[in-house]
């Protein structure tokens, strides 16, 4: 069941991601949806499953963009098992503080995929803050989001369904 | 069945000893990793298995997905978004009347170039021709400027080729196209480049993609040469992929550089934010083998002479 709903996250952020980048290309898109939805499991399920989450996600996502398979999976990889390691060993049940795990996670994920591409093509190491801050803060407000969805989505339910039956006592 | 129920627990118990060892797990994973982009960096042939079942399985769900999209905005468009339809139907007409006018003047241009040609003795014979392409997705992850087009294979696409808008050049095709999608990488891509001169000078250089705006840079241009802001940039042909005369952009800044070569910021003319049609140009880039023409091919447009 975990990873049913592990690997059907990654797909509609894959799909998603995909989908939404057709209609805004050229950089306007400064969100990945993949990686949110790696730190989310990370967070959500731990090392192991952020990590495997970050492989299939990021392959995935390297096969899609025809570059060199393995830059972005690794990268997600690193993310998925550190961001696990630390969902661990702190508490990271406030908004604050997810919102600074995706934020840093973001951020390392950059680094490390332009580290990785500067590495295999041969050049200068060159990371522009400004957009890779747009995007780290993007994708925590986009994975605060996505926490308070999941997480509130049951309780709304249960609340509406004790309404339901709080109003069907009254008319008997 | 004492053997099978055996055989479970010993699988269970090392399943659970893999996940306890976290640690041996994320470097077993990282060595993976490692070894599968060696084996690209080291190899000169061909595109990864992977890569292309990956691609190619996941192209008719971005298919799918675009096509939906595109039914849902054009019923948005056919029955919702009627109001002021009568207010856009005299404002085209008034475009149409423009354009007209404007196409008249164009015709008697290009009439004039191609005499100029015929006098320069010019070769006309041969003349590119362009399939017309969808985008169906964008590109999946922020760091790789790409998008993907609902033709491949089967209608004739090459890796390498040329795509093209109205306003010009777009990118290349990237990687063994699908059967039915290609991915393309657009110039502004920060491992593009293309040929390319100025035009008004004839200035050469390299047009490569930058992170910055402008999106463009131009590379390899001498401190000595005549370039100023609002030149218009067209591709060289040099490259053996970008059709010669084809426009790139615009100089926004030039500036003399520390070195023998000038620092010059190009605008693209191409809006990349918001590319839904394109066109691939058919030819065969220097130095790669035509493909067989498919049996029912896409229909084409015939470009204009080369």
């Amino acid at each position: 069941m975990k990873a049913a709903t592990v690997l059907a996250a990654l797909a509609v952020a894959l799909v998603l991601q995909t989908t939404l980048a057709g209609y805004t290309l050229a950089g306007a898109t400064r969100v990945s949806l993949v990686l949110v939805a790696v730190v989310y499991v990370a967070l959500a399920y731990g090392a192991v499953t952020g990590l495997l989450a970050g492989t299939a996600g990021g392959l995935v996502q390297d096969a899609l963009a025809g570059g060199i398979i393995g830059i972005g999976g690794l990268s997600k990889t690193i993310v998925g098992f550190l961001v696990g390691v630390l969902g661990a060993q702190f508490i990271v049940s406030q908004p604050l503080a997810r919102f600074l795990m995706f934020v840093g996670a973001t951020l390392l994920h950059d680094v490390c995929y332009r580290a990785l591409s500067a590495l295999i093509e041969a050049r200068g190491f060159a990371m522009p803050l400004s957009p890779a801050l747009t995007q780290a803060v993007v994708n925590g407000a986009i994975g605060i989001l996505a926490f308070q969805i999941i997480e509130g989505a049951p309780g709304l339910m249960q609340r509406r369904q004790s309404r339901r039956a709080s109003y069907g006592r009254r008319r008997y | 069945m004492p053997g099978l129920e055996t055989g479970n627990w010993e699988l269970e118990t090392l399943l659970l000893d893999i996940r306890r060892r976290t640690g041996l797990l994320f470097f077993a994973v990282t060595m993976g990793h490692v070894v599968l982009i060696s084996a690209q960096v080291q190899s000169k042939s061909g595109v990864p298995v992977l890569q292309t079942f990956v691609f190619d399985a996941f192209s008719r769900v971005q298919g799918a997905f675009a096509s939906m999209l595109h039914g849902t905005r054009n019923v948005w468009g056919n029955y919702v978004a009627l109001r002021g339809v009568r207010a856009e139907n005299e404002w085209l007409r008034s475009q149409v009347s423009d354009l007209e006018v404007r196409l008249q003047q164009e015709r008697a241009q290009a009439a004039r170039a191609a005499k100029l040609q015929e006098l320069l003795d010019l070769r006309s014979g041969s003349s590119l021709s362009f399939l017309a392409a969808e985008v169906i997705a964008g590109h999946p992850s922020p760091g790789m400027q790409t998008l993907t087009i609902n033709r491949g294979r089967a209608d004739g696409v090459l890796a390498d080729m040329a795509v093209v808008a109205p306003k010009g050049i777009v990118g290349r095709v990237i990687g063994e196209p699908a059967s039915h999608a290609a991915i393309v990488q657009l110039l502004i891509d920060r491992s593009a480049a293309a040929g390319a001169l100025i035009e008004r000078t004839r200035a050469g250089g390299m047009v490569v993609g930058t992170e910055r705006d402008p999106p463009l840079a131009m590379d390899l241009v001498s401190n000595l040469a005549d370039v100023k802001p609002g030149d218009v940039v067209v591709a060289s042909g040099v490259d053996g992929i970008y059709p010669k005369g084809f426009a790139i952009g615009r100089v926004q800044t030039a500036e003399r550089g520390p070195n023998l070569y000038q620092k010059i910021g190009v605008r693209p003319l191409v809006d990349f934010s918001s590319i839904e049609e394109v066109l691939v140009v058919l030819e065969a880039p220097h130095g790669a083998v035509p493909a067989e023409p498919p049996a029912e091919r896409a229909p084409s447009v015939a470009g204009p002479p080369k």
